[in-house]
């Protein structure tokens, strides 16, 4: 692409490529997640299968995961899902050439059983506001001309005929806060970086995304990154930087892969680089690739990281704005942030400032996994309940099974009881609920869900992760983990859980950065609102929910058992006995309580006590 | 120069002190155990958190890297910085039992016992070592290895050092292997003897003040709060 050299010409340009982009194409789902589910393999059946027919452009993630490898047809938006390599011709011959639906490909609800044809209506997409998300259908991250096409960097030839000053008062005005997880107000920090005076000042764009389960940000930068380029280069303008980072962890070879293209396409447009859009303002972007740890999305060890040092988090203040990468004023932000900033300098703080409740405005992404029929990434207003989102977007919980609790703001968030469905996620409800808005992890638990071990899975992983620094963090978590799993064990006493909650508020208090201030909050919030499991695993020596080990037992009802030696032939330890066509017993001593037995009889005669 | 109010004491601090610097200065006792004057601050054994702020707004922040600033409200020794450096106390103790200065430290905060179990660690990961042998030793060999449960301090890959000219400053400042507390025995992790049969001092705290006049229960204006009575 020719280097773009004053905003006039981008003006133009943009016209001429919405202009000469077709609006018949077929948009395959094409991120980390469709790949997995064979996506890769669906996309070359359909270069063979629309050659000369249709367009199609590989795109970033759809969002609706449960549904990859999918595609939409568009003018139409015509929704096919579940699709195999073999599905691509027929639908090039009757859907696009002949009009027909094909009807076995369509979404069908699970409970009405009703088929839904147009994307628009599924359920799942109904109730989502996809402000951030609702382009990656229509962008093949690997063109900048698919982002040009949809207005992309007007934004920014907007904002650099925009004082710096001018653009910080919008997002204030806009109400954005940081969408990391803290939600510090964009804007203020913007503010505070662009009155300090420092010949160097850097913008970061966090992307070093951990939580398990969590993955809004790998998304934004693998289906549409040049939004977040754009909004780093807004950003850069505001508060007076020159040069940009952005730390993306490793283990996302395809977001590392898009983002590098994308900065290389727009420093060819002369949209990266000296004098952008011949304005004066120069700015250029450099990658840092995480190797891994956790802690490294905290901001003050990501920077040290960045400067190739041991990523363990500092005091602050200094805060990043006065001492931040090299100790130069930085800004850094999240990738779902600066993916919101060409918006609100598009459409401007008032649209945005609309959206959202009176504390937390515009919309948030979450990704909705675990016991839920629509697991997926879905973009919803602030404000919207718990319940909305479960129920109405998630499709409720699958195999008639009950809801029991949904988990947010990753390994540091709390658990929601069902009491609280009706909940409106914002920053402050949540962090009153006890949980934290994080960066969207949204796990949905059922009934057969043991709260203790939820608490135990949680703090595994953060003494894994925990940098080791400061004492309450590597110590405590390690102490907690201990206290927890001595009561899976059926070991716990009950004084346990006193210690534990003076522990855990203790980590809370005294740990130096956010993963330790948040560490405790799975321990905290299932004892606020799950007490009663705690006691039966102290107590009765019982695990209601049928999980931890130490505490159950599998035996088989001899009325049921017809003695088809499903189970005796999956037993790995040959635990059970018993003459075919008679019924079968386990020999306790034996049994590893594996659950393959559980899981393989078909009459139900396993049981688990 | 900031002004700050420090249990109490309006102060003027140079710019550029930390609160523990101007404790210091004041006489006001801080524990600290990762902190050491001629190294920089580390902030992680967390023991000097004093609790900053007014009102429902405050939180605990470790004294010996929070700088001072216009306007800061210390307060050293209110009940929620006791609790929480009872409890890290008792971390301490149950990850080295066998080191003496984590045993004074309890005798002296009154922590009997520790309701953890005991690890019996030769290191605490206080980082005084690597802090010496970079900043006064300047040789930068040795460092932390890993995360989390699998933390270690050792050289690079684990291999001799070359630039290590064994001075000895790591096991000199080294609070859990200078001074060896031979007192505990399993189960028991609790020493405390000899630090009891020097100076028992009187850690009580009153309206968030810590009283320093003197040895425990001798200085007669009994500091302790009153239990609240019911319905009064």
């Amino acid at each position: 692409m020719n280097r773009i050299e004053s905003s006039k010409e981008l003006e133009a340009l943009v016209s001429k490529l919405r202009a000469e982009s077709k609006d018949r194409f077929i948009s395959i789902s094409s991120g980390t997640c469709g790949r997995a589910r064979g996506s890769t393999k669906v996309v070359e059946a359909f270069k063979e299968a629309a050659k000369g027919k249709i367009d199609i452009k590989v795109t970033g993630c759809h969002g609706f995961c449960q549904a990859e490898p999918n595609v939409i047809i568009f003018p139409e938006g015509i929704f096919y899902q579940h699709l195999k390599p073999e599905d691509a011709k027929e639908i090039v011959e009757k859907t696009v050439l002949k009009g027909e639906i094909i009807d076995r490909l369509l979404y069908k609800d699970e409970v009405t059983g009703e088929r839904y044809v147009y994307q628009k209506d599924i359920p799942f997409y109904k109730k989502q506001m996809r402000i951030l998300l609702g382009d990656n259908p229509f962008i093949d991250p690997t063109r900048i001309e698919d982002y040009l096409a949809r207005g992309g960097y007007l934004s920014l030839a907007k904002a650099l005929k925009m004082s710096p000053e001018e653009i910080i008062e919008t997002i204030k005005a806009s109400g954005l806060r940081g969408r990391g997880g803290a939600g510090f107000p964009t804007g203020r920090k913007w503010e505070l970086a662009r009155k300090q005076k420092s010949d160097i000042k850097y913008i970061i764009c966090n992307a070093d995304e951990g939580d398990p389960g969590a993955y809004m940000d790998r998304s934004l930068l693998e289906g549409n990154p040049h939004s977040v380029i754009e909004g780093m280069i807004i950003g850069a303008y505001a508060i007076g930087a020159n040069e940009g980072w952005i730390y993306v962890r490793n283990e996302y070879p395809l977001a590392v892969e898009h983002v590098t293209i994308a900065i290389e396409q727009a420093r060819e447009a002369g949209l990266l680089g000296e004098n952008i859009l011949g304005s004066g303002f120069s700015f250029d972007i450099k990658i840092a690739r995480g190797a891994g740890a956790f802690v490294c999305g905290e901001e003050t060890a990501l920077m040290l990281s960045i400067e190739g040092k041991r990523g363990t988090p500092r005091q602050r203040p200094p805060y990043p704005v006065e001492k931040g990468l090299f100790g130069k004023p930085t800004v850094i932000n999240n990738v779902e942030t600066w993916a919101n900033v060409p918006k609100i300098i598009d459409k401007g703080a008032e649209w945005f400032s609309k959206i959202g409740t009176k504390t937390s405005k515009g919309t948030k992404i979450f990704a909705l996994v675990g016991k839920v029929r629509n697991t997926g990434l879905i973009e919803v207003p602030m404000g919207i309940t718990l319940r909305e989102i479960i129920f109405d977007i998630g499709g409720g919980i699958p195999g008639g099974k009950k809801f029991k609790a949904v988990q947010t703001g990753g390994p540091s968030g709390g658990c929601i009881p069902s009491e609280l469905l009706d909940l409106p996620v914002d920053y402050e409800s949540l962090t009153q609920a006890g949980s934290i808005m994080g960066s969207g992890g949204m796990i949905v638990m059922d009934e057969s869900t043991c709260m203790v071990d939820v608490a135990k899975y949680f703090l595994t992983f953060l003494q894994d992760e925990s940098c080791g620094k400061c004492l309450p963090c590597r110590k405590g978590i390690q102490k907690m983990l201990e206290i927890i799993t001595d009561i899976t064990e059926g070991k716990g006493k009950e004084e346990d859980l006193e210690t534990l909650e003076e522990l855990a508020n203790v980590v809370k208090d005294t740990s130096l950065c956010g993963l330790g201030q948040t560490a405790p909050n799975p321990v905290l919030s299932t004892l606020r609102y799950f007490r009663d499991e705690y006691l039966a695993h102290i107590r009765d020596k019982k695990c209601p929910a049928g999980v931890c080990k130490a505490l159950i037992k599998y035996t088989i009802d001899p009325d049921k058992c017809t003695g088809c030696s499903a189970c005796k032939k999956v037993c790995p330890q040959e635990a059970i006995v018993g003459e075919a066509k008679q019924p079968h017993s386990i020999i306790q001593d034996k049994c590893i309580k594996c659950g393959m037995c559980y899981d393989v009889c078909k009459y139900d005669a396993v049981v688990i006590t | 120069m900031p002004r700050i109010r420090i249990d109490g004491i309006d102060f003027e601090a140079p710019e550029g002190w930390t609160i523990l610097d101007a404790a210091k200065f004041l006489g006001i006792e801080i524990p600290t155990f990762c902190y050491h004057e001629g190294l920089s601050a580390w902030g992680g054994c967390r023991l000097c958190v004093v609790e900053i702020g007014e009102g429902k707004n405050t939180k605990l922040v470790t004294a010996c890297t929070y700088p001072v600033e216009e306007g800061l409200v210390v307060r050293t020794a209110t009940k929620r910085v006791i609790r929480a450096r009872k409890v890290l106390i008792e971390l301490l103790l149950a990850s080295c039992p066998t080191s003496k200065k984590i045993q004074d430290l309890a005798a002296k905060y009154g922590v009997e016992r520790t309701r953890f179990k005991p690890d019996w660690e030769d290191c605490v990961y206080c980082g005084l070592c690597v802090r010496i042998c970079e900043e006064q030793m300047m040789a930068k060999a040795i460092g932390f290895v890993n995360r989390g449960g699998k933390l270690k301090i050792t050289t690079p890959f684990d291999k001799t050092s070359e630039i290590c000219r064994r001075c000895g400053g790591c096991i000199y400042i080294c609070p859990a292997c200078q001074l060896r507390c031979e007192g505990p025995e399993p189960p028991s992790v609790v020493c405390g003897r000899c630090y009891n049969a020097l100076q028992p001092t009187c850690i009580d705290y009153y309206e968030d003040y810590q009283c320093y006049m003197g040895l425990k229960g001798e200085c007669g204006t009994c500091i302790r709060e009153e239990p609240r009575k019911k319905g009064g």
